[in-house]
């Protein structure tokens, strides 16, 4: 299960740090953040529930990039 | 401008204005003692608060979320550190560290800006996404989310429009602009029974398609989720960069500690020691490179897609300005993969005429070599003239065309037949032929050499490519003949699809980065086994598209060298801005350390180096020229 969501963000390095945070999350089986095309695409783990795992994203993204946003 | 850039623009002049204000104040009034001491203290406070208080916050943020040394931490510790010096000092001279802060906040507009301008430039150059469908209900036209549209469906394609998805026209003829797809300017024409990729812009009538893929599944669908997912396939040079600016931060953190302790533990003089230990923080934020070089890469996979070249990575475009060695497949690369009648040799009759009974005599079959002759011959075939066709498998076909006797086939027929035939010289297919009992001639097929190949090879050659390969399953002489043609280095022919895996694994041993292009149809094992694979002519095929690194979308072998020179362009802008960005650091490292420069011109070499650096990847995207 893969998807793609747009994101808001400033710098390239805190897109680096929104990737490392995505893929640390449960649940989510892996990420990746192009900083380029503002898009963030995650693949789920096998039976995951997409939203509540996206919000977990989300909160882990505040933490380290206070600016970030990603809409679900 | 979005909304976030105007507010910060609108916060940085009036923390200019209010800067400016406290100044001319301070010339024109003159509090002296502990209350001006404190006055102007918080004067300058307040502008420093409106001007960093998010970079304050941040900085914060990052402490408690124990990821000290990132760019916020820094600057909020260089302009605080300088803050403090001033008070200890009580020079009063605080607008050091409210103009960096200012500067600071200056160049993370401009980046923002600039790169901002440059992702829309770059989308605007790949914008091909279809944003509805044409479909007929009740009589009318209906504008529908492609997406919802079914395989089967008619939709209509007005002109102007794109075309949403793939399939077959159904009704009207029209010409098409391919040149978002494939870089080619010259439209297309098509016509009922037509099949049409979706991305092309209808240029003249309009179209009724039957669809024949769903909108995911659509060539354009595929074209963009490919250029936009290429950005996480990450470069050497990229991931070089983000290694490195987890070792430049930390590095430059420590050793402003130490400029800061060591030196005056000998020499005294604290305050100025430590004075350019801040000057040191401001310099050791490596964003110039964090951004640049990413965008280079960006830019450079976005301009060679205009150019009808996917690229499917960052990885990949660095491999292809490597590439020391490019095999080629024949059949379909650098030949047109159709067999065309070339000469017709020993005519005892019209070659026409020749030409016309080989047509009709093999008109019942569908094998390449008679489609070849039927369609050299170019007229309608009437196989009422036709009789008595016995096709004899390995030799040839023989029938009665207008009631005489016709044999066309290999020299084993003419044996057979007891007729004596002149043995032929040229490369190909030879085709006898006997009429009425006696022999008549031989026509020579053979498979074309694409109109560009040539210039192609020596365009790889001019543009540093050591070595051209052609592997081939034709005979020794077809190859011979075409790789002298053509100047290729070295060929093997007679080879089997195994084969061409064993010869590509051969001249990777060689050590050199090797490329191979070919068509797609069955040389995927190859195209995965090449350290950078390359499929041509992949328009609409899914398989070349999924077992290829880098995808050409039309069958012009000229595309392969311009798909070099895009590589060589990019990976140069991306060293400059390495070695650019890296130079100015250290120079100012060294100066500051020096005690030459100050923070104010440490600052404008941060942000200087990181505009310039991103203005120069944008050049990756021009691809014209290259």
């Amino acid at each position: 299960m893969k998807k793609t969501y747009k994101i808001d963000v400033d710098c390239a390095n805190c897109a680096n740090l929104m990737e490392q945070a995505a893929k640390k999350t449960a649940g989510v089986k892996d990420a990746s953040v192009s900083f380029m095309t503002l898009k963030m695409n995650v693949e789920f783990e096998e039976g995951a529930d997409e939203k509540r795992v996206m919000k977990d994203v989300l909160k882990a993204c505040r933490k380290v990039e206070p600016d970030c946003d990603i809409e679900l | 401008m979005n909304r976030k850039q105007k507010r910060n623009l609108i916060r940085i002049c009036i923390a200019a204005a209010l800067l400016v204000i406290v100044n001319i104040l301070r010339h024109v009034t003159d509090i002296g003692g502990t209350p001006g001491f404190v006055i102007y203290l918080c004067a300058y406070l307040v502008i420093y608060l409106v001007i960093g208080y998010d970079i304050l916050r941040k900085a914060g943020k990052g402490i408690i979320n124990g990821r000290p040394f990132d760019e916020c931490f820094l600057m909020a510790f260089a302009t605080l550190g300088a803050f403090a010096l001033a008070i200890i000092q009580r020079s009063g001279d605080y607008n050091e560290a409210v103009a960096v802060m200012l500067f600071y906040q200056i160049g993370e507009l401009f980046q923002s800006i600039a790169v901002g301008r440059s992702r829309r430039n770059i989308s605007d150059l790949m914008d091909i996404r279809p944003d509805y469908a044409n479909i007929e209900k009740d009589g009318s036209l209906v504008q529908v989310d492609p997406d919802e549209v079914e395989i089967g469906t008619v939709i209509v394609v007005q002109p102007g429009e794109k075309v949403p998805i793939d399939g077959v026209v159904v009704e009207g003829s029209s010409s098409l602009n391919t040149a978002a797809l494939t870089g080619e300017s010259v439209p297309r024409d098509v016509r009922e029974g037509d099949e049409i990729i979706s991305g092309c812009i209808n240029l003249t009538g309009v179209l009724r398609i039957r669809t024949t893929k769903a909108f995911g599944e659509s060539t354009v669908s595929r074209i963009l989720e490919l250029v936009e997912n290429a950005s996480s396939r990450k470069s050497r040079s990229e991931e070089f960069i983000s290694r490195f600016a987890r070792y430049y931060t930390p590095a430059v953190v420590f050793s402003a500690l130490a400029l800061a302790i060591i030196p005056p533990l000998f020499a005294g003089n604290w305050s100025m020691w430590i004075y350019r230990a801040l000057t040191f923080l401001v310099i050791s934020c490596p964003c110039a490179l964090v951004i640049s070089i990413p965008l280079s890469f960006f830019a450079g996979i976005g301009g060679a897609s205009r150019e009808g070249i996917l690229v499917k990575g960052s990885n990949f475009l660095e491999m292809l300005s490597k590439t020391k060695t490019v095999v080629f497949d024949k059949t379909g690369t650098l030949t047109r993969g159709v067999f065309e009648v070339v000469a017709v040799h020993h005519a005892a009759i019209d070659e026409k005429k020749i030409i016309e009974l080989a047509a009709h005599v093999e008109g019942y079959s569908s094998h390449p070599i008679s489609k070849s002759i039927q369609k050299a011959f170019g007229g309608e075939i009437d196989l009422s003239r036709v009789s008595d066709v016995e096709e004899i498998s390995g030799h040839g076909v023989m029938g009665k065309v207008d009631g005489k006797t016709v044999a066309a086939g290999n020299m084993k027929l003419m044996d057979r037949l007891g007729i004596k035939a002149h043995d032929c010289h040229s490369v190909g297919t030879i085709i006898h032929v006997a009429y009425d009992g006696s022999y008549v001639g031989h026509i020579v097929i053979s498979d074309v050499v694409k109109p560009d190949s040539k210039a192609a090879i020596a365009a790889l050659k001019a543009s540093g490519v050591q070595k051209t390969v052609m592997l081939t399953g034709d005979a020794q002489g077809i190859a011979a003949n075409v790789a002298a043609e053509l100047g290729i280095d070295e060929y093997h022919a007679g080879l089997l699809p195994e084969d061409k895996v064993r010869m590509v694994e051969r001249l990777l041993d060689g050590g050199n980065k090797l490329a191979f292009v070919g068509d797609g149809i069955n040389d995927a094992p190859v195209l995965t086994r090449a350290d950078l694979g390359i499929a041509m002519g992949a328009m609409g095929s899914d398989a070349a598209i999924e077992a290829a690194d880098v995808v050409l979308m039309d069958d012009n072998p000229m595309k392969i060298a311009k798909a070099i020179s895009i590589s060589r362009k990019c990976l140069r802008i991306v060293y400059q801005n390495i070695v650019f960005a890296l130079a100015v650091k250290f120079a100012c490292l060294i100066l500051g350390a020096l005690g030459i420069t100050n923070m104010w011109a440490a600052i404008f070499a941060d942000v200087g180096v990181m505009v310039i650096a991103v203005l120069n990847s944008i050049r990756a995207l021009r691809t014209r020229n290259t």
